[in-house]
C-alpha cells in the first residue's frame, strides 16, 4: 500500500513529462492518494499501535541498509497533511503559460518525496526522499516564481543544501556512534536500541541534527532563507513547502532525534527555549513590518514554528501532542494562505499594502476564505491551530512539575503568549489592507475565484475546522506515539 | 438532546447554516438567524424552570490526553441562568429590532450569520463550567464582535475600529490565558469546581495568588473595557446600532463581570487583587462619566456611559458584592438596551445623523421619545426604576467598606444625570436644528416594539418580586444611601436641565474631557515608539544581519562564475540534479569510505 502511495505521483509525474494530460493527470494521482491515505487511516489498527503496512527490502545488508517502508499513528497524520495539501495545491494551481508538464511533475515529485520521507523507516531513504522534494522546489521557485525569482531559488537551495549536509553529518554520525555490532539505518531499530540504552548519547551530535533540523524549518537564526522564498514561489510551490515540506525536519526531530537522544536532547533545551523565542518575538516584530502580504505570510510561517518547537522542547505528552497537531494545523492553513495569496497575485499583479484595499467588494470568495484562514491561523477557536496552540502552553507551562517557581519554560511560554498578540497585530492589519476599506477604481472589476477551483481552499479550511471541533480524532493518532517518547525518557 | 445544548447550538446551526449557504440571501439569512433565536429563547425558558442538572451532567469531550481533559461542560445554576435568560430575551428582541434596522442593508445575510455567531459565543460563556470552555467562547465573542462592528468593512473607520477592538481583547486575553495556566499550576485543575475544591495551594501562596487573580482579570479589562484597555469601546459604535445595543452594552461587555462572579473564590483569596479590581472600576466609572458629558455623538455618549456603569460592576466585584453586581448588570442589560435601540430608532428617524447638536424637538417621536425617557430614568438611577435599586446596592457596599469609592461613585452618579439630562434636553426639547430633525417620523413597529417590551424589565427589574427570581438579594439593612444617592442624582439632573435649556450649542468646552484625557494619541504615540519601533528595528537586523550570511553565500556563487554566464532555467535544472547526485555521492563516500 505504502508503496502505492510514493508510486502514484510518481508515476503520475513521468506519464505527465511524457505527454499526458498535465492538471487533470495530477488531479487525478492527488485524489487517488488521498483516498489511499484515508483508507489507511481507516485500516490502521489502533488497538496495536506501533508501525503498519511495513514493507521491506534488503539493499546492503552488511550496513543493515534496506527500502524499509511503515507507518504509526504520527506518520499517518503527516500522510494526511501531504496528501490534503497535494491535492489542494494541484487544483488551486493557475492556468501555466511555459512548460506545463514540468510544473505538474514537480509537485507531483515533491508529493511523493514528501511522502516517502514520512513513510520511510531506513535513515537512508528517509533523508533520500526529502532531497528528492527539495529539488522540485527550487525549480518551481526558479522557472515559475514571481518578482527576484533567482536570487530566491539560489538562496533557499543554498541555504536548505547547507542543511541537508549539516543533517546528513549529523545522522551519520549518530550511525557511526552505535557500537559496530548493532550498526542499523532501520529506525525501528534504532528506536529498540535507544530503548535498551544503547545509542550513545552524544550532546554534540544531537546539536547537529538540532541544527542541521533546525534549518529545514527555518529555526531562528537560521530561517532567512524562508520569507523571500515564499514570496517568490508559485502558490502551489509555497503551499507544498510550507504546509508539508519544511515539516519534514520537525516530524525529524520528532522520529529520529528525540526518540533517539533522548537524554542528549535535554542538555540543548535551554538552547532551544532561547532560538524558539527568537522565532516568536524577533521574527513576530519583523513581520509587523513587513510591507507586502506575500511577505507577512511567509515571515508569519517562520514565526509558527516557534510554537512547534515550544510544544517539542517541553517534551511531555500535552506539549509533544499540540506540536504534532499544529504541524498538521499549522500546515493546512499556511497552505490556505498562500493559495488566496497567489490567486491575488494573479489578479492584481501586487501584494504591496500600499497598493491594495477593499478588495473585499470584488472578490468576496477570496475575502471571506482569507478571513477564515486569518482566523485560524492567529489561533482563534474553531480550528486545530487553536486546539494545538492551547495543549502547547498547557505543555510548556507545566514542565517544571507542579511547583509555583517560574523556570525558563514559564517564561518562553509568556513570551509565547504574547506571540499571540503580535500575530494578531500583523494577520488583522493584513486582512484590512487588502481586503478592507474603500476599494480603488482600478480594482473595482477584478473577478473573483473561479468557482471550479474553490473546493480547493474549502477543502483545507473544512480539514481545519474538523481539527478545531474534534481535536481528539488526530490526537488519538498521534498520542500514543508521543508517549512512548516521553516514557522512554 | 437536552435542552440546554439546545440552547447553545441552534445559533451554531443557524450560523453555519448561512455561512456556507444563505449568505447571499438576506431575508433567507435573516428568517434562519430569527427562528434560531426564538427556539434558543424558547429552550431556555424551559430550562429556566427546570431544577439545575448536577454539576458534568451535561457535557460534550474535546480534548482528553491522559489525565488532562477539557470538556464543553454546561453550569446551569442560578447565576447561569439568569444571565441566560438576559442574553436569549435582548437578543430575541435585537434580531427583531434589526430585521427593520438592516432591512435594506446589502450586507444583511453576512449580519445575520454574525448575529447567530455571537449568541452561540455568549452563551457559551453562560454555561461554561471550565476556564479553557470560557476562553473558548471569549474569543468567540471577540470574532463576532470583530465582524460586527466592521460590518461596514468598505469603509474606513469601521474596520479600523473592529481591529483596535480585537487587539485591545487579545492584549486582556493574554493576561487571561496566563491566569488560566498560573490557576491551574498551582490547583491542578481547570474546572471552576475542582479549583474551588482546591485553593488550599493558592491560599498559602498569597503573591502567586494575587498574580494569578490580576492576571485572570486582565480578561475582564478587555472584554468589559476597563480603564486602561477602555479605549476600543466608544470606536466599536462604528458597527451597526443594534449590534451596538447587545453586545456592546447589554450582553458581551458584562462577560468580564459575569467571568469575575463565576471565578470570585479566585479572587476572594487574594485582597490586594480585589483592592486593585475595585480601583480599576471606580476609576473608569468616573473617568468615562466625565467623559461622556464632552461627546456630541448620541451613541459615543451611550458608550462612555456604558463603560461608567461597568465600572460599577467591576468596582462591585472588587467591592465583594458579587450579587450587586449581577443585579447591576441585569438591570443594566435591560435599560441600555433600550437606550441603545432607542438611539438607533432616532437616528433611523433622523437619516442616520449621530449628532446630538443636529438633532432637536424629536419629543414628536411619541413612542420612541417616551421609552428613551424611561431608560435614562432607570440609568440616572431615580426611584422606582430598575437601575436604581441595583446601584444603590453597590454604592451602599461601597459606604460600608471604603469612603473614597463610595464618593466616587456618587460623583460618578451625578455626572450620570447630569450628561442624560444634556442628552434629552438637546434631542428631544426645543426645535429641531437641522432639516433631517424636522421631518422625523415614528419609527416601524419592528422597532419601537422591542423598545416598549425593555422599558418594561427597565422599569420593574428592580423590584424584589422581579429580582430575586434572578439573584437572590439579601435583606437591606435601612441605610441613608439611597436617599443621598437619589438626591445626588436629581441635583445632577437639574444641573444638565439648567444649562442646556434652550441652548443650539454647547455652552461648556472641556477640553480634557471632550478629548478623553488624549488616551488615543498616547497610546498611538506609545505604539509608534515601542511596538513600531521595534518592528523596523526587527526586520532591518533581520535583513542585514541574518540575512547577511545567506546573501554572502548566494554572492560568492555568483562570483564564482558558473551562474554569470547567462543564467538559465536549463542551468538550475542542472544544479539541481547535481545537488542531488552529490548528496547522494557524498552520503556514499562517507559510509562506505
Amino acid at each position: 500500500m505504502l508503496n502505492l502511495l510514493i508510486a502514484i505521483p510518481i508515476v503520475a509525474a513521468v506519464a505527465i513529462l511524457l505527454g499526458a494530460r498535465a492538471k487533470s493527470g495530477a488531479l487525478l494521482a492527488a485524489a487517488l492518494n488521498l483516498a489511499l491515505t484515508l483508507w489507511l487511516l481507516f485500516r490502521y489498527d489502533h488497538g496495536a499501535g506501533g508501525f503498519q503496512f511495513q514493507t521491506s527490502v534488503p539493499l546492503v545488508p552488511e550496513w543493515d541498509l534496506k527500502y524499509f517502508l511503515g507507518v504509526d499513528g504520527l506518520s499517518l497524520l503527516m500522510l494526511l497533511l501531504t496528501a490534503v495539501v497535494t491535492l489542494a495545491a494541484v487544483w488551486v494551481a493557475p492556468k501555466v503559460e511555459k512548460r506545463e508538464g514540468l510544473y505538474y511533475s514537480s509537485l507531483l515529485f515533491i508529493s511523493a518525496g514528501a511522502t516517502g520521507a514520512f513513510a520511510a523507516l531506513d535513515l537512508f531513504f528517509f533523508y533520500a526522499f526529502h532531497e528528492l522534494a527539495l529539488i522540485p522546489t527550487f525549480l518551481l521557485i526558479g522557472i515559475w516564481g514571481s518578482g527576484d525569482r533567482l536570487t530566491a531559488a539560489w538562496k533557499i537551495t543554498i541555504y536548505l543544501a547547507v542543511g541537508s549536509i549539516v543533517l546528513l553529518v549529523g545522522l551519520l554520525a549518530l550511525y557511526l556512534s552505535v557500537p559496530e555490532a548493532v550498526r542499523t539505518f532501520d529506525i525501528v531499530r534504532l528506536h529498540a536500541l535507544a530503548a535498551s540504552g544503547d545509542i550513545p548519547q552524544t550532546s554534540w551530535i544531537y546539536l547537529t541534527l538540532l541544527i542541521g533540523f533546525g534549518i529545514l524549518i527555518s529555526l531562528f537564526p537560521f530561517h532567512s532563507w524562508a520569507p523571500q522564498a515564499y514570496a517568490s514561489a508559485p502558490a502551489p510551490a509555497a503551499m507544498l513547502h510550507a504546509g508539508v515540506l519544511k515539516k519534514f525536519g520537525l516530524y525529524g526531530l520528532l522520529r529520529v532525534a528525540l526518540p533517539l537522544m533522548p537524554v542528549a536532547a535535554q542538555e540543548w533545551t535551554t538552547l532551544l527555549l532561547v532560538l524558539l523565542a527568537g522565532n516568536i518575538l524577533f521574527i513576530g516584530l519583523a513581520t509587523i513590518a513587513q510591507k507586502e502580504l506575500d511577505m507577512t505570510i511567509g515571515y508569519s510561517s517562520v514565526m509558527h514554528m516557534g510554537y512547534i518547537f515550544l510544544g517539542i522542547a517541553a517534551f511531555n505528552t500535552l506539549g509533544l501532542s499540540g506540536a504534532a497537531l499544529l504541524i498538521f494545523s499549522h500546515g493546512l492553513s499556511v497552505a490556505a494562505l498562500f493559495a488566496i495569496c497567489g490567486a491575488l497575485r494573479e489578479r492584481t499583479g501586487t501584494l504591496e499594502y500600499a497598493r491594495l484595499g477593499g478588495l473585499g467588494k470584488p472578490l468576496p470568495f477570496l475575502g471571506f476564505t482569507f478571513g477564515i484562514a486569518t482566523f485560524a491561523s492567529i489561533g482563534l477557536p474553531g480550528f486545530g491551530n487553536f486546539a494545538s496552540e492551547v495543549l502547547v502552553f498547557f505543555g510548556a507551562f507545566s514542565h517544571a512539575g507542579k511547583g509555583l517557581d517560574f523556570s525558563t519554560f514559564q517564561l518562553t511560554t509568556i513570551i509565547a503568549l504574547w506571540g499571540v498578540v503580535i500575530s494578531a497585530v500583523y494577520m488583522l492589519r493584513a486582512y484590512r489592507s487588502t481586503f478592507m476599506g474603500e476599494v480603488a477604481p482600478r480594482w473595482s472589476a477584478l473577478p473573483d475565484l473561479k468557482t471550479c477551483a474553490r473546493p480547493a481552499i474549502i477543502l483545507l479550511l473544512a480539514v481545519l475546522l474538523v481539527a478545531g471541533f474534534r481535536p481528539q480524532l488526530f490526537l488519538n493518532l498521534v498520542t500514543p506515539v508521543v508517549t512512548t517518547l516521553t516514557d522512554a525518557k | 438532546m437536552s435542552l440546554p445544548l439546545i440552547v447553545l447550538f441552534a445559533p451554531l446551526v443557524s450560523a453555519a447554516l448561512i455561512g456556507l449557504f444563505t449568505k447571499r440571501s438576506g431575508n433567507l439569512s435573516a428568517l434562519i438567524s430569527v427562528a434560531a433565536v426564538l427556539v434558543t429563547l424558547g429552550a431556555s425558558i424551559v430550562v429556566y424552570q427546570q431544577p439545575t442538572p448536577a454539576a458534568g451532567a451535561i457535557s460534550l469531550p474535546w480534548i482528553e490526553l491522559g489525565a488532562f481533559k477539557i470538556d464543553i461542560g454546561f453550569t446551569v445554576d442560578g447565576l447561569a441562568k439568569a444571565m441566560m435568560l438576559v442574553v436569549t430575551s435582548i437578543g430575541t428582541l435585537i434580531h427583531l429590532y434589526s430585521l427593520a434596522y438592516m432591512a435594506d442593508d446589502e450586507g444583511k445575510g453576512r449580519y445575520f450569520g454574525a448575529l447567530s455567531l455571537f449568541m452561540f459565543s455568549m452563551l457559551g460563556i453562560v454555561f461554561a463550567d471550565n476556564f479553557v470552555m470560557m476562553f473558548i467562547f471569549w474569543e468567540l465573542v471577540g470574532v463576532s464582535s470583530y465582524l460586527l462592528i466592521g460590518h461596514w468593512y468598505f469603509r474606513t473607520a469601521p474596520p479600523a475600529a473592529a481591529n483596535k477592538a480585537f487587539l485591545a481583547n487579545r492584549i486582556g486575553d493574554f493576561g487571561f490565558m496566563l491566569g488560566i495556566l498560573l490557576v491551574w499550576t498551582a490547583t491542578g485543575s481547570i474546572q471552576f469546581a475542582g479549583i474551588e475544591g482546591n485553593l488550599q495551594p493558592l491560599i498559602d501562596n498569597p503573591t502567586f495568588a494575587t498574580v494569578a487573580a490580576l492576571a485572570i482579570f486582565c480578561g475582564t479589562l478587555g472584554k468589559s473595557a476597563q480603564f486602561p484597555l477602555h479605549v476600543w469601546l466608544p470606536d466599536a459604535m462604528e458597527g451597526p446600532t443594534p449590534v451596538s445595543a447587545l453586545i456592546h452594552a447589554a450582553t458581551m461587555v458584562a462577560a468580564g463581570v459575569y467571568m469575575l462572579a463565576r471565578a470570585f473564590f479566585v479572587l476572594e483569596v487574594s485582597p490586594d487583587a480585589l483592592n486593585v479590581i475595585m480601583w480599576i472600576g471606580a476609576i473608569t466609572a468616573l473617568m468615562a462619566a466625565l467623559f461622556a458629558t464632552q461627546q456630541n455623538d448620541i451613541k459615543r455618549i451611550l458608550a462612555y456611559s456604558t463603560l461608567s456603569q461597568l465600572g460599577y460592576m467591576v468596582m462591585a466585584i472588587g467591592l465583594l458584592a458579587r450579587d450587586a453586581a449581577m443585579f447591576h448588570l441585569i438591570t443594566h442589560a435591560f435599560f441600555k438596551a433600550l437606550l441603545f435601540l432607542g438611539s438607533g430608532a432616532i437616528i433611523y428617524a433622523c437619516h442616520h445623523e449621530q449628532n446630538i447638536w443636529k438633532m432637536g424637538g424629536l419629543k414628536k417621536l411619541f413612542i420612541t421619545a417616551p421609552m428613551f425617557l424611561i431608560g435614562t430614568l432607570a440609568l440616572m438611577g431615580i426611584p422606582f426604576f430598575s437601575g436604581h435599586y441595583s446601584k444603590d446596592a453597590i454604592l451602599i457596599a461601597a459606604s460600608e467598606q471604603n469612603q473614597a469609592v463610595y464618593y466616587i461613585g456618587l460623583a460618578a452618579a451625578f455626572l450620570t444625570a447630569f450628561y442624560m439630562m444634556r442628552l434629552l434636553v438637546v434631542v428631544f426639547l426645543g426645535k429641531g436644528r437641522t432639516e433631517e430633525a424636522d421631518h422625523a417620523h415614528e419609527v416601524p413597529v419592528l422597532m419601537w416594539g422591542p423598545l416598549v417590551l425593555l422599558a418594561i424589565p427597565s422599569v420593574i427589574a428592580g423590584y424584589g418580586f422581579f429580582m430575586n427570581y434572578f439573584v437572590p438579594q439579601g435583606e437591606h439593612a435601612a441605610s441613608s444611601v439611597p436617599m443621598v444617592a437619589t438626591v445626588t442624582a436629581v441635583v445632577g439632573a437639574l444641573a444638565g436641565l439648567a444649562l442646556y435649556w434652550g441652548r443650539d450649542k454647547d455652552p461648556l468646552y472641556i477640553e480634557p474631557f471632550a478629548k478623553k484625557f488624549w488616551f488615543d494619541e498616547i497610546y498611538a504615540f506609545l505604539i509608534r515608539n515601542t511596538q513600531d519601533l521595534l518592528a523596523r528595528a526587527s526586520a532591518f537586523l533581520d535583513r542585514w544581519v541574518f540575512g547577511f550570511g545567506a546573501r554572502l553565500v548566494g554572492a560568492c556563487t555568483w562570483g564564482a562564475g558558473f551562474v554569470l554566464r547567462g543564467f538559465q532555467v536549463g542551468n538550475l535544472q542542472g544544479y539541481a540534479l547535481l545537488f542531488g547526485a552529490g548528496v547522494v555521492a557524498l552520503f556514499y563516500f562517507v559510509i562506505f569510505k
